[in-house]
C-alpha cells in the first residue's frame, strides 16, 4: 500500500505555511540557522534528523514555543512569528502526549475548546465525535493513567484535532509505541488526516516512520535543511553522504573523477578496487574527489561471474544474517572493503551461499548515486 | 533476591526505636501522675487528670495556644504562597538578573544558625522602627514575618522538588490549546503541585508552632508563644502540667499522621491497580 | 498586530516581574539587610541607651560625613579564650554528635529501607512523626528522664550498677544525648532515601562475583550511599553547632556553645555589637564548613 499520496510534487501556488529564513540562536549556538521552507494545504510534512539536528526547535517555532532570532513564519498567509502559542490556529501532540493527569479523558479533549468560551453542549459533542473518530467511545470518564499507551496517543491526537487547527504538528508521535501498534497507528494516522484535511508537520528521528507517512520528508542536520523531497527522491536520490547514510542502509565509496560526460561517469573507487560506471554526468571539475552512494539491495551476488563489463567485482562472504524476508550477506573484497547487500528471499530455493563462498557482485550501471562529501 | 535481615540491623532497628519513643511514652504516663514531684510516682493517687484539668483552666496557656496557633497558621500560609511563587520563578525562568543570589538566598535561612537569624531581625526591626515608625512594639505582626522568612525556605525546597517533576509539556500543552500563562497556572501546574504545597503548609506550620529561640528575639512583651511559655517554665524545672501539654500535642500528631500517612498507603494502591488494570487494557 | 503583541509582552512581563520580585525582595529585605545590620552593629560601640548602640554614621559639627569604624568587637571576641573555647566546644559538640548520630542513623535507616513494603511505610512515619511533635518537649522529655530521682538513675540502682543516683544533668553527657535523640530523624531521613533507591541488582551481581554481603555492604552500599551520608551530616551538623535549647535545658553553667554565648550576650548583657561579632564569627566559620564539604563532596563525586 502506499502512503505517499501525491509523490514529489512540490507546492504550487502560495504555499499554506511559509518558514522564511528562520534562524534560532541559543547563546552562541545556532540551533536553527537560516532555514527555509514551504509546505502546501493538506501535506504531511516530515522533519527528519538525528537529535540535536534542530528539528524540535523548528516545530516549537511553528507552535509559538520559539520565538525566531531571526526571520518569520507565516500561516496561511498570516505572520505569526511573534503570535503567542495560546492564540496560534496550530495545535501539537506532544511527544510524552503531555496528557492532563488530574483530568478526565473528555476534560482533555475538551480543554481547547474550553479556553475558547465554546459552550458546554457544543463542547461536549464535539468530544464525543472526536473520541468517537478515534476509536475511544465511552472511555471519557477514565483518566489518562487508566490507558495503555495506545489509547493514550489517541487521546493526545483528538485533543490537538478537536479545535480543527490549520496546522498540526506532531513530535515523534509513534515512538512511544512498541512496533506493532506503530505499523497499526500509522495507517490511521494517514487515514485520519485524509478524512480531516489537516495539513501535519511531524518531526521524527526514525527514517521508516518517515518514509511511511510523508508526502515530503526534510532532511535536517546541525540546524540546516540538507534536502527536501518526496520519500522516493529522498532515498533514491540523496545529494549528500550524510542523507545517503542517514536514511536505509548504503555502501559509500570515495573515488576520483576520471571521465565526466553529459550522460555518464566514471569514478575509480581506491576503496572498491575498481571503476564506478555512473548512467549521469555530474559536471565536476576534472579529478575532483566525489562519493559514490550504493544501496545494499540494488546488488546482485552470484557465483558465476556475469558477463557485463562494468561495474563487477569479486569478494568472499565474510557475514549472513538471515533476517526471514531478506538475508543481509557481507562480502569482503581482496583489499578488505566489506560490501553489504541485501537478498529478498522470494523463492524458498534460491541459490544458497555459505560463509567463505567465492562469489560476484555487480550492479547495473543507475544503481549509484554520486553525491557531494 | 531475598533479602537477608542481619540481625544487627534488626537489634539497632529496636534500640533506635525505643530510643527515639521511650521518652515521649514516659511523658505520657507522667502525666497522669499525681505527684508533683513529676518522677516520684505517686501510687495511691495515680492515674490522675488533674493536670489535664489544671492545663485547660489556665488561661495563659491557652492564649498561649491560641497566638501560637494564629502565628503558625498564617506564617504558613504566607511562606507556602511566597514559596510556591520563588520555586516557579527558578524552576521556569532559567534566566534572570540576580538568579544566583535569589537561589542562595531561598537556601541560606535553612543552614543559618536560628540565634543569628533571631538576632539579625531584632536588629532590622529596632531600625526600621526607627527610621519608619513601624514596628512601634515588637509582637504577633513581627513574629509571624520572622517565621514566614524561615520557613519560606523549607517551602521553596518542597515546592520545588515537586515542581521539577512536572513536565514542562504540559504547561505548553494547556498553552497550545489556548489559555494563557495564568490561566496555565491556575488550571494545571496548580493541581499538579498541590500535594507538595500541602506538605510545605504542614511543614512551615509545624517549623512555625515549635520555634523558639527565633520567637524569644522578635516577641514583644504582649506576645508570649506556646513554646515560650513552656520554655520559661522548664528552665525551672520539671512540672507536671507541661507532661499534659505534651501528650495532648502528641495524641494530636499521632492521629494527623496516622490519617495521612493511611489515605497516601491507599491511594498508592490504587494508583498500583489502576496501572495494572490499564496495562491488560490494550 | 504591533502594538496588541507589545501590549501581552508587557503583560508577561509584569506577571513575570511579580513571579520574581515578591519572593525576591521579601528575602532581599527580612534576611539580607538584617545580615547587613548586623554586620555593621559588629562595628559599633556600645551605649547606654535604645537601642544599645552608637552610630557608625554621624555627622560631625561642620557637616562632614564622618564613619567611625572600630574592630574592637572582633579583637575583643577573637582575643578572649572564653569565646575561642566556646567555638571549638560547639564544633567539637556538634561533629560527636553528628558522628553518633550516624552510626545510630545508619542501620536504622537501612533497617527500614529493606523491611518487607507494608512496614516500610509504617517505620518511616515512626521515624517521621518525633520530628512534627515539639521539638522543646522532647528535650524537655530528658530532664524528667535523667534527674536523680528520675527513671535512669532508678533502673540503673534497682540493677545495682550504681549505689547512688549520678549526675547526669546538666552535664556535656546530657547535651550529647538530647543532640542525638533531637537530630536523630534529620539523619535517618536522608540515609533512607538514599539507600532505598540502591539497585538491589548491584548487590545481586557482587554476590554473583562471589562477594559475601558484609563484604558487598562496604563495597558497593556504603559507597553509593555516600550523597545521603553527606545531607544527613550536613542536616545534623549545621544547627547542631548553632543550637541554644539543648545546651540550655540539659547542659551545665559551664558547658559553652555559642550559640548559649550569642544569646547570654544579647539579653543577659545587652552587649548588641559583640553578640553582632560573634554571630558574624559563627557565620563565617559555618560557611567555610558548608564550602568545605561541598568541595569534598564534589571530589569524591568526580573520583567516582
Amino acid at each position: 500500500m502506499n502512503l505517499n499520496q501525491d509523490g514529489a510534487t512540490a507546492p504550487a501556488g502560495i504555499p499554506y505555511v511559509r518558514i522564511d529564513r528562520v534562524t534560532k540562536r541559543f547563546g552562541t549556538f545556532d540551533a536553527v540557522r537560516q532555514v527555509s521552507l514551504d509546505i502546501a494545504k493538506g501535506e504531511i510534512f516530515c522533519l527528519l534528523g538525528g537529535s540535536g539536528c534542530g528539528k524540535t526547535t523548528l516545530l516549537r517555532m511553528l507552535a509559538g514555543f520559539e520565538e525566531p532570532t531571526e526571520g518569520s513564519i507565516f500561516i496561511d498567509g498570516v505572520d505569526v512569528t511573534r503570535v503567542p502559542p495560546y492564540e496560534r490556529p496550530v495545535n501539537m501532540m506532544f511527544q510524552s502526549y503531555a496528557l492532563f493527569p488530574h483530568m478526565t479523558v473528555a476534560q482533555n479533549v475538551a480543554f481547547g475548546l474550553r479556553q475558547d468560551g465554546i459552550n458546554k453542549s457544543v463542547a461536549d459533542e464535539r468530544v464525543r465525535e472526536m473520541l468517537a473518530m478515534v476509536q475511544l467511545e465511552g472511555y471519557g470518564p477514565r483518566k489518562p493513567h487508566q490507558l495503555s499507551g495506545g489509547q493514550r496517543q489517541r487521546v493526545a491526537l483528538a485533543r490537538a484535532l478537536v479545535k480543527r487547527p490549520k496546522l498540526l504538528l506532531l513530535d515523534e508521535p509513534l515512538g512511544a509505541l512498541d512496533k506493532k501498534l506503530r505499523e497499526r497507528t500509522q495507517f490511521e494516522l494517514v487515514n485520519l488526516q485524509e478524512q480531516l484535511g489537516v495539513t501535519f508537520v511531524i518531526v521524527t528521528h526514525d527514517q521508516e516512520e518517515a518514509m511511511t507517512l510523508a508526502t515530503r520528508i526534510g532532511v535536517m542536520r546541525s540546524g540546516e535543511i540538507l534536502q527536501v523531497g518526496s520519500p522516493t527522491d529522498i532515498y533514491e536520490f540523496p545529494n549528500s553522504r550524510y542523507v545517503a547514510d542517514f536514511i536505509g542502509s548504503v555502501n559509500l565509496f570515495d573515488g576520483k573523477l576520471v571521465v565526466d560526460e553529459p550522460d555518464h561517469c566514471r569514478i575509480h573507487c581506491e576503496g572498491l578496487g575498481a571503476e564506478v560506471y555512473v548512467a549521469h554526468g555530474v559536471s565536476s571539475a576534472p579529478d575532483a574527489t566525489v562519493t559514490v552512494a550504493l544501496r545494499p539491495e540494488k546488488i546482485r551476488l552470484g557465483r558465476e561471474q556475469p558477463s557485463q563489463p562494468e561495474n563487477v567485482v569479486r569478494g568472499i562472504i565474510a557475514g549472513i544474517a538471515y533476517l526471514g524476508d531478506s538475508t543481509r550477506f557481507l562480502v569482503q573484497l581482496s583489499n578488505g572493503t566489506q560490501l553489504q547487500v541485501t537478498r529478498s528471499n522470494i523463492d524458498r530455493h534460491d541459490e544458497h551461499l555459505e560463509y567463505d563462498e567465492v562469489v560476484w557482485a555487480s550492479w547495473e550501471a543507475n544503481s549509484p548515486v554520486v553525491v557531494s562529501r | 533476591m531475598k533479602v537477608r535481615r542481619s540481625p544487627f540491623v534488626l537489634v539497632m532497628l529496636v534500640v533506635g526505636f525505643a530510643f527515639l519513643y521511650l521518652p515521649i511514652l514516659s511523658m505520657i504516663v507522667y502525666s497522669f501522675n499525681a505527684s508533683r514531684l513529676v518522677t516520684v510516682w505517686d501510687a495511691a493517687h495515680s492515674p490522675t487528670i488533674i493536670w489535664y484539668r489544671e492545663l485547660f483552666a489556665n488561661d495563659q496557656v491557652l492564649e498561649a495556644a491560641r497566638l501560637s496557633l494564629q502565628i503558625a497558621a498564617v506564617s504558613a500560609t504566607g511562606a507556602v504562597i511566597l514559596g510556591a511563587l520563588a520555586a516557579f520563578a527558578l524552576v521556569r525562568y532559567r534566566r534572570f538578573r540576580g538568579r544566583s543570589l535569589f537561589g542562595l538566598l531561598t537556601t541560606a535561612p535553612m543552614v543559618l544558625p536560628e540565634v543569628i537569624t533571631g538576632l539579625s531581625l531584632l536588629l532590622l526591626f529596632v531600625a526600621l522602627g526607627q527610621w519608619t515608625g513601624w514596628p512601634q512594639a515588637r509582637g504577633a505582626s513581627t513574629i509571624t514575618i520572622a517565621h514566614v522568612t524561615f520557613c519560606l525556605a523549607y517551602a521553596v525546597v518542597v515546592i520545588q522538588a515537586r515542581l521539577m517533576t512536572v513536565d514542562r509539556s504540559l504547561e505548553e500543552a494547556a498553552m497550545d490549546l489556548g489559555a494563557r500563562p495564568w490561566k496555565v497556572f491556575v488550571v494545571i501546574t496548580l493541581p499538579l503541585i498541590l500535594p507538595a504545597i500541602a506538605s510545605a503548609w504542614v511543614l512551615s506550620f509545624i517549623l512555625s508552632w515549635d520555634d523558639i529561640v527565633i520567637t524569644s528575639f522578635v516577641s514583644g512583651p504582649g506576645s508570649t508563644t506556646l513554646p515560650q511559655l513552656v520554655f520559661s517554665k522548664v528552665r525551672l524545672g520539671v512540672s507536671p502540667d507541661i507532661n499534659a501539654l505534651a501528650t495532648i500535642l502528641v495524641g494530636l500528631v499521632s492521629v494527623c499522621v496516622a490519617t495521612a500517612g493511611g489515605v497516601m498507603m491507599r491511594t498508592e494502591r490504587r494508583r498500583l491497580h489502576d496501572a495494572q488494570t490499564a496495562m491488560g487494557a490494550h | 498586530m504591533g502594538i496588541r503583541t507589545y501590549w501581552q509582552q508587557f503583560r508577561s512581563d509584569l506577571g513575570r516581574r511579580w513571579v520574581i520580585g515578591v519572593p525576591y525582595g521579601w528575602l532581599l529585605l527580612f534576611f539580607l539587610v538584617p545580615l547587613l545590620i548586623v554586620l555593621k552593629i559588629s562595628f559599633s560601640n556600645v551605649v547606654l541607651a535604645m537601642p544599645p548602640v552608637e552610630p557608625i554614621l554621624t555627622w560631625s559639627h561642620d557637616q562632614i560625613l564622618q564613619i567611625r569604624v572600630n574592630f574592637s568587637n572582633y579583637t575583643f571576641v577573637l582575643g578572649d579564650r572564653l569565646y575561642l573555647a566556646a567555638f571549638v566546644n560547639s564544633l567539637r559538640v556538634a561533629a560527636i554528635s553528628t558522628l553518633c548520630t550516624l552510626l545510630i542513623g545508619y542501620p536504622m535507616a537501612y533497617g527500614i529501607a529493606r523491611a518487607p513494603g507494608a512496614w516500610r511505610n509504617v517505620l518511616f512515619l515512626l521515624v517521621a512523626l518525633p520530628f512534627f511533635t515539639s521539638f522543646l518537649l522532647r528535650v524537655y522529655a530528658w530532664i524528667g528522664l535523667l534527674s536523680r530521682s528520675g527513671p535512669v538513675n532508678g533502673l540503673l540502682i534497682h540493677l545495682g550498677l550504681i549505689n547512688e543516683p549520678v549526675q547526669f544533668l546538666q552535664t556535656d553527657f546530657a547535651v550529647y544525648l538530647g543532640m542525638v535523640y533531637s537530630y536523630l530523624p534529620f539523619m535517618v531521613l536522608p540515609l533512607y532515601s538514599a539507600i532505598e533507591k540502591l539497585d538491589l541488582t548491584l548487590l545481586e551481581a557482587a554476590a554473583d562475583l562471589g562477594c559475601r554481603p558484609t563484604k558487598a555492604f562496604f563495597a558497593i552500599t556504603l559507597p553509593l550511599t555516600r550523597e545521603g551520608i553527606f545531607a544527613g551530616c550536613l542536616l545534623v551538623f549545621i544547627p547542631a553547632v548553632g543550637e541554644y535549647v539543648i545546651p540550655a535545658l540539659l547542659g551545665g553553667p559551664d558547658t559553652l556553645m555559642i550559640g548559649r554565648v550569642v544569646w547570654d550576650e544579647f539579653f543577659a548583657n545587652r552587649d548588641w555589637p559583640v553578640a553582632s561579632a560573634l554571630a558574624m564569627v559563627l557565620l563565617l566559620v559555618l560557611s567555610g564548613f558548608v564550602l568545605l564539604l561541598q568541595k569534598v563532596q564534589a571530589q569524591s563525586e568526580e573520583a567516582q
